[in-house]
């Protein structure tokens, strides 16, 4: 699939058209993103790369609603979120309830136990302590860390970290996942883990998952690629590796 | 929902708990301040409550006795008693000195009480130990706060006393312990000139021709006896016949007598209201300082304790918690620092206060309000960390 502008265009997942971003103003002002086209179905996910400075992050963060994208439009399912301004009113809603963020860093809730560090979400959305935490260990279990489902952030691993951060953003289901960086701080084996972890997660949520990444190990796992340079996008086929049997991080 | 704040602190246990003590001798000094104020006024209190009279005889135009020295001749009393509606009428002195006894000196107020039936006013009205002075000399009853015990000589001026009662919450405005004596001897001992001193004032009176008279050898005698005789007290303590208001006798007094006479409304205001306002005036102003001082610590710990989870509150400003969820955290844990703060300070406060050697009075009201301005600065202080905390940026925590 190409990147389309054709807004009239059934959607789910995600749907990005001539974004543009120029931070700043007068001399100063930089144009990070001078028009991205881009589309991520539910299930798929999706390669971000392109050098440093290039807008990947400043593309996370107007997906992200925490930046205002100056131009352009976005939609997310069925929702036009962004049409040259913001359509939704309550973006903390919509961050909370639609959109989950996995980090470079784990990020997580240093004085929370790994389960509350999951369950803080649905919490946060008014659903009870015990429903909130349920669903937290189902996510745990699947990524195979419910072993782990007591302990505090400090006595895990990094990988185990990266896992529970990833629970973390799946647990509202939200039907889209941004990732920035998050094989990072990994070892390869490691890195690995967590993105077939996206994948299968993707597969199975039907998430339309959002990767950046400048990891070379990871970079041919992806089906589908979108090369970011100078502020514009360019989509790539990739090779689109099947990642062997469970790697535990 | 989950407390987040008391998360954090149990997390965080031991460092709070420090945080918490730190805070806590903090407020524990500055409800000790206040105790010391409340102290002087109950001293005071206890002083005019003690000494039995309802009305004051003092030096015309004077503060006295305990405000400013009073002197009247010692036998004001007598016409005092002539007065309609005055039932007692006894004469006292107050004398701050040293008193010494094995070798140590113990600062006390020696009070010179004069002989009469039990309930005369300037007698301690109760005993703890032992028993009234009853020998017209060399007898004392102390304050249990001088240390000294029954049996005890302890030494004034010239003469050697011996303990034989005990009494207690006996002290001057100044906080120093009493000891009562009987009259006679107080006024030798506040009057009287040492042994040099009166050989050479005969000496000086022999000389003078005027006193020396050829022929009349009974002059000089005279003139003598009359300067060695000590006839001063400081003030007439005197008590009314039930019925009678304190206003009209005093104004009887002052009208007929020329002194001037205090009620105890009057008294306790010259009390409190100049011989304490300096001290009080101090302690207000180390307890505005201790308040600032307090809550620049809470702010100061406060923020520190946010600016360290700046990368948490990106997180969760960025999965959607709420601006007021995590002001409330912030603030909910300022509270926290408050009441353990407090409550460790309460309980130092009331643990130290026995060994002040002045009396300490924590009341139940000081704490009270002690406890709101704790609050009130906690909330104050967890302001700035809230400030900086709403200011992060959520896309902080996606980074570069
Ligand atoms: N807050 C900002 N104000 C001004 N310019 C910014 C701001 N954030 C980013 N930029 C600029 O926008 C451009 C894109 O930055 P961005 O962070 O999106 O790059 P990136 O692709 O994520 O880079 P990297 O791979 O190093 O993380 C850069 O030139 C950067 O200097
Ligand atoms: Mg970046």
């Amino acid at each position: 699939m190409s990147s389309s502008t054709n807004a009239q265009m059934p959607t789910e997942g995600i749907l990005i058209e001539g974004l543009t971003k120029r931070y700043g103003k007068g001399d100063t002002a930089v144009d990070a993103l001078k028009g991205v086209d881009m589309y991520v179905a539910p299930g798929e996910v999706v390669g971000l790369i392109g050098p440093s400075g290039s807008g990947k992050s400043t593309l996370l963060k107007c997906l992200g609603a925490v930046i205002e994208p100056t131009s352009g439009r976005m939609t997310l399912g069925h929702d036009v979120i962004y049409d040259n301004a913001w359509k939704i009113s309550d973006l903390r809603a919509l961050r909370r309830d639609r959109i989950g963020f996995v980090f470079q860093a784990p990020y997580l809730i240093p004085f929370l136990d790994v389960t509350d560090n999951v369950a803080l979400l649905p919490m946060l959305a008014g659903v009870s302590n015990r429903e909130s935490r349920e669903r937290a260990l189902e996510l745990l279990e699947a990524l195979d860390v419910a072993h782990r489902a007591a302990a505090m952030p400090s006595q895990l691993s990094g990988g185990e970290q990266q896992r529970v951060s990833i629970a973390r953003a799946l647990v509202s289901r939200p039907p889209v996942i941004l990732a920035d960086e998050p094989t990072a701080p990994l070892d390869s084996e490691r890195a690995l883990s967590v993105i077939r972890i996206l994948h299968e997660m993707a597969h199975r949520f039907q998430t339309a998952v959002i990767v950046v990444t400048h990891d070379e190990k990871i970079i041919p796992t992806f089906k589908r690629m979108y090369h970011i340079r100078d502020g514009r996008t360019h989509e790539e086929v990739g090779e689109g590796l099947a990642i062997g049997a469970a790697t535990n991080a | 929902m989950i407390n987040l704040a008391g998360r954090d602190i149990l997390h965080d246990g031991p460092k709070f708990a420090l945080t918490g003590l730190g805070l806590g001798l903090l407020i524990g000094v500055t409800l000790s301040m206040a105790g010391v104020y409340r102290g002087m006024i109950a001293d005071g209190r206890a002083l005019l409550d003690n000494s039995g009279a309802e009305l004051w005889v003092v030096q015309q135009e004077t503060l006295g006795p305990y405000a400013e020295p009073s002197s009247l001749y010692d036998d004001a009393y007598r016409s005092v008693l002539t007065v309609p509606g005055v039932a007692q009428a006894a004469n006292v002195t107050y004398l701050t000195m040293q008193v010494r006894s094995n070798g140590n000196d113990v600062r006390a107020m020696v009070v010179g009480v004069a002989p009469g039936p039990a309930g005369t006013p300037g007698w301690p009205p109760y005993l703890v130990a032992g028993r009234q002075v009853t020998r017209s000399h060399y007898e004392a009853v102390a304050d249990i706060a001088t240390g000294f015990r029954i049996g005890d000589r302890i030494g004034i001026r010239r003469h050697e006393y011996t303990v034989v009662g005990l009494t207690r919450r006996m002290v001057s405005s100044g906080g120093d312990p009493m000891v009562f004596i009987p009259l006679k001897d107080a006024q030798d001992a506040q009057f009287l000139k040492d042994n040099d001193a009166i050989l050479q004032g005969r000496r000086r009176t022999a000389e003078n021709p005027a006193f020396n008279r050829a022929g009349s050898p009974a002059v000089l005698d005279a003139v003598i006896a009359s300067q060695s005789v000590s006839r001063s007290v400081n003030a007439v303590l005197v008590t009314l016949e039930p019925g009678h208001s304190p206003d009209n006798v005093a104004s009887t007094i002052e009208r007929w007598k020329r002194f001037t006479v205090y009620t105890r409304a009057q008294m306790e205001a010259i009390l409190v209201g100049k011989l304490i306002a300096t001290a009080a005036k101090q302690i207000g102003m180390f307890l505005v300082i201790l308040a600032i001082v307090s809550a620049a610590i809470v702010a100061f710990i406060i923020y520190t304790m946010t600016l360290g989870k700046i990368r948490e509150i990106a997180v969760l400003k960025l999965i959607g918690t709420k601006n007021r969820t995590i002001a409330g955290m912030i603030m909910q844990q300022a509270l926290a620092l408050g009441v353990i703060g407090f409550v460790v300070g309460k309980i130092a406060a009331t643990f130290w206060a026995p060994f002040f050697p002045k009396y300490v009075l924590l009341m139940p009201r000081d704490s009270l309000i002690g406890f709101f301005v704790v609050m009130v600065i906690c909330v104050l202080a967890s302001l700035i960390a809230i400030r900086a905390a709403l200011r992060v940026d959520p896309a902080e925590a996606i980074g570069g």
